[in-house]
């Protein structure tokens, strides 16, 4: 009997399949396809206080093993995610993940507080529809906030530190790749009281129309995704947790089990599954599967023998 | 899995492809094409050309690294189709056209299975295809115009309602046209996005409308000529 249980800040996790923000709405799309029941858990769609319109012009590009997306965080907004989502969220038995954005630091706090609130009303009521909230302080597709609050550890730790104060759910906070230094920035999460770290979120990258001489994005750069970014990601997650003693959460590029059990040797608590529900509509419950096999076939009872042999 | 039956180039660079195994669909829904294991990334998202029994047919234009890996599909190959998905055409009131600019003529096909008698408007920019077929598969009047302006032969006033589906600006030209002439049909347009999860999950095929961001492949294709805002 294989055991796949993992736990973050007290949240329990059936398994370490959890879909990444951004990739899978709020889960009612996907539900359609498979029981996301059997997820570990699921991030929503990145929020930010006010209701956002998202960038114009081409949001998406295939690239070599991967893909860039310039969503621009459209979403919304906290207030109608808790009006209209969170019953729903209320029946899910998964860890359920709130991921919020924010264009100043206010806005994060204000969202922050607005879903602490909101869950303080439902626990009274002995109801719950979020576990945890991931701070996104790594979106590279918006222009001011998101990743602007992700690069230094300086201006970051200001974001963490009075997000922290306004609420008391679990905080994880989601790194770019783009930090200048991104172990500096897991480092500090945890001086900070975050009860975790997730990475990576996208990498800034680029795409030219040659013949129209100009970027294929509006907004100029977009994030790239995807196995590309894989061995990254992996090198990254292993530094970090190297680093922190808080769990973290690791993701970039999974699309297979040997995937999954890389990160985890490397030292993720659990990881996030992104790009592959665009390959595969039932990315969960393939991913699920093969898990398990793969473990009965090595003999592994449990992914704590295996978490951060590396 | 499916299976490919046939996959027969009808002018240069456009293919019909037949596939055995299907999840049924109404007419101007699409599915999301996938011919191989995990490169390219994405699916590729093909409206519905026809129907019959267990048999599903797409009619595709050569324009990029996936369309090209379809083109070389062989009789007996696997493919993956997901869908049907997408909101397709509401069934029309009064008379009706149909106008497909080059490969965007593919959805009207499948839609005159259910619209025998609807006028069809087919342009293209140099060679034609699946003329024939139209002018077989409707008891309306079929107009083929090759490298003018499809829409210039339209009456957008003798119509009650007027599909259409093509490039961009093909589309966008529909939209003029319809405030000129002052036409009371519903015209609807068809898109064509980039899309990733087909489903409305990622927001990646987002369409800009009067009333807010909508999603082409969950909300659409399908829209309302006038609430679209063309960039």
């Amino acid at each position: 009997m294989t055991n796949l249980h993992c736990t973050i800040a007290g949240v329990d996790f059936k398994n370490p399949i959890v879909m990444a923000s951004g990739t899978f709405g709020f889960g009612k799309e996907y539900a359609k396809y498979y029981d996301i029941n059997r997820l570990g858990g699921i991030s929503g769609k990145g929020l930010t206080l006010h209701p956002k319109e998202g960038n114009d012009g081409i949001r998406v590009y295939e690239t070599p093993s991967g893909m860039l997306n310039s969503v621009g965080l459209e979403n919304p907004g906290v207030r109608a995610f808790l009006q209209q989502e969170c019953s729903r969220w209320e029946k899910l038995d998964i860890a359920r993940i709130v991921n919020l954005g924010g264009n100043t630091i206010e806005e994060y706090v204000e969202g922050a507080a607005l879903i602490n609130e909101d869950n303080m009303n439902r626990e009274r009521e002995g109801r719950k529809a979020v576990d945890i909230i991931e701070l996104n302080i790594s979106c590279p597709n918006v222009k001011a906030g998101g990743m602007a609050y992700g690069i230094q550890t300086v201006t970051a730790r200001e974001v963490v530190r009075q997000v922290r104060q306004a609420t008391s759910l679990p905080l994880i906070v989601k790194l770019s790749p783009n930090a200048e230094d991104i172990v500096g920035m897991a480092a500090m999460c945890q001086e900070e009281g975050a009860e975790g770290v997730s990475l990576i979120n996208t990498f800034s990258a680029m795409k030219i129309d040659v013949y129209k001489r100009r970027s294929v994005f509006n907004n100029l750069y977009a994030g790239l995704s995807g196995p590309a970014i894989k061995p990254i990601a992996l090198r990254m997650v292993h530094q970090v947790s190297k680093a922190v003693t808080i769990p973290v959460i690791g993701m970039g590029g999974i699309s297979n089990a040997t995937d999954i059990i890389e990160f985890i040797m490397a030292g993720a608590t659990v990881i996030q599954v992104g790009t592959y529900n665009f390959v595969n509509l039932r990315a969960g419950e393939q991913l699920l599967q093969e898990l398990e096999n793969f473990m009965l076939q090595e003999n592994i009872s449990s992914l704590d023998e295996i978490r951060g042999i590396l | 899995m499916a299976e490919v039956l046939s996959n027969v180039q009808v002018a240069p660079g456009v293919f019909r492809l037949a596939v055995k195994g299907h999840d049924g669909g109404r007419m101007g829904q699409f599915y999301m094409l996938r011919a191989w294991d995990r490169y390219p990334l994405l699916s590729r998202p093909i409206s519905i050309f026809d129907i019959s029994r267990d048999v599903i047919e797409f009619l595709y234009i050569v324009a990029g690294e996936g369309t090209e890996m379809f083109s070389r599909l062989e009789t007996g190959d696997p493919i993956s189709l997901e869908g049907p998905f997408g909101n397709g055409f509401e069934k029309p009131t009064g008379k009706t056209a149909f106008i497909g600019g080059g490969i965007g003529i593919a959805p009207f096909y499948y839609a005159l299975r259910e619209i025998k008698n609807a006028d069809v408007y087919l342009g293209f920019s140099r060679d034609s295809y699946m003329v024939d077929e139209f002018r077989k598969a409707t008891t309306g009047n079929v107009y083929v115009d090759i490298g003018g302006i499809i829409l210039n032969s339209v009456d957008f006033n003798a119509y009650d309602t007027i599909y259409t589906c093509g490039p961009h600006p093909m589309l966008h030209a529909v939209q003029r046209k319809q405030i000129e002439s002052g036409s009371k049909a519903k015209i609807y347009v068809s898109l064509e996005n980039r899309m990733a999860c087909g489903i409305g999950a990622c927001l990646v095929c987002s369409v800009k409308c009067k009333d807010g961001r909508k999603k082409a492949c969950a909300d659409g294709p399908v829209f309302l000529a006038e609430e679209v805002v063309f960039e």
